[in-house]
């Protein structure tokens, strides 16, 4: 337990110290993760180390948004003025975004030949 | 001042109070939903939120001073978006045997997300800040508040903006997809996960397991996309 927390924190640690020594675009977790899907397809004993911990932390992933939820105390201004426009941008876009990825998705499977599991 | 208020002056300068409170919040929450079937609409981050929202305005309470304790919780973001590497590495020959239309409807969606969203928040005219906050909305949280955090949006709006994709995105694909007559799962989960990421996630694997297991490729590869392009859809619209 005590290893993966640490093994998770250092992935992030670099990640953290790759994006500012290089002005990168993402944010210094991709960047971890990104290296520790590389480092699990490589070790199994990184595999074996993390896997469990990495599991636990992601089983509760809805308990970590709360605290920036409870941010919307502080932005009731912006929600009273921008509020309808900010939930039609998002319905709009989310309807839109889920009928463009599936019939791509369904119209490329037909042209690749790869047929549904 | 009464004994009482006393010691709620003492408490509510601790940070415990708030990070009790924050977990409390949630364990009611989750129950509730739980009680409900799991219904997409019951969702424990909402009712949590709403119950600590409540508390700290009844309260009296600044949002800096809950999250001196709720930073506890918060911080736990940055590990989180590491660990998203378990499941993405466990989907991975998923994509090796359905790599262009995973990869193209990716790509698809992701930018469909984006510029839709910035062009409606932009034909209403909303300011620079909430358009940056907006843009990364359809990536997992903590991946849309680093970004939104790095393009100059308000990170705390960020995660109210992805919390109400995910439930928008868990409440209308059923129906959608059932209406544009998409009946491969792989293609009606890969688009789920890429534009309402866990939320929508947790809902195709309640519809169909196959669905639910590409809707976590499609949340794991958004994360790593919209990171990227994000910034660069935004600059067209500021």
């Amino acid at each position: 337990m005590i290893a993966a927390l640490a093994l998770i924190l250092l992935f992030q640690l670099g990640g953290e110290a790759t994006a500012q020594a290089l002005a990168l675009p993402l944010p210094g977790p991709v960047l971890g993760m990104i290296a520790l899907v590389a480092g699990l397809a490589l070790s199994p004993r990184l595999r074996a180390t993390v896997t469990p911990v990495a599991d636990g932390i992601l089983a509760h992933l809805s308990l970590l948004f709360v605290p920036a939820g409870v941010g919307l105390v502080a932005q009731l201004d912006v929600i009273r003025s921008a509020g309808p426009a900010l939930l039609l941008a998002l319905v709009v876009s989310s309807l839109a975004a889920i009928a463009v990825g599936a019939l791509t998705f369904t119209l490329v499977a037909r042209l690749t030949g790869s047929a549904p599991e | 001042m009464t004994d009482a208020a006393l010691i709620w002056s003492y408490l509510s300068r601790d940070p415990l109070v708030w990070l009790a409170a924050t977990l409390a919040a949630y364990w009611i929450g989750d129950r509730l939903s739980l009680a409900a079937g799991r219904k997409p609409w019951a969702n424990p981050v909402l009712i949590a939120v709403l119950l600590l929202a409540v508390l700290l305005v009844g309260t009296g309470t600044p949002y800096r001073a809950y999250f001196e304790g709720a930073q506890f919780v918060h911080f736990l973001l940055g590990p989180a978006t590491v660990s998203l590497a378990v499941p993405l590495w466990r989907n991975a020959p998923l994509l090796k045997r359905a790599a262009l239309p995973v990869l193209a409807a990716l790509v698809a969606g992701s930018v469909t997300a984006i510029v839709v969203a910035l062009a409606v928040a932009a034909a209403f005219g909303v300011d620079d800040v909430l358009l940056a906050t907006v843009a990364a909305k359809s990536a997992t949280a903590p991946v849309a508040i680093g970004v939104a955090e790095r393009m100059g949006g308000e990170p705390t709006l960020a995660a109210v903006l992805v919390l109400m994709t995910g439930l928008i995105g868990a409440l209308v694909a059923t129906p959608l997809l059932n209406a544009l007559r998409v009946t491969d799962w792989r293609a009606r989960g890969l688009s789920i996960g890429v534009a309402a990421h866990g939320l929508g996630t947790a809902r195709a694997f309640q519809v169909n397991p196959t669905a639910g297991t590409f809707a976590g490729l499609g949340m794991g590869l958004n994360a790593i996309l919209t990171a990227l392009i994000a910034p660069w859809l935004l600059r067209l619209f500021l």
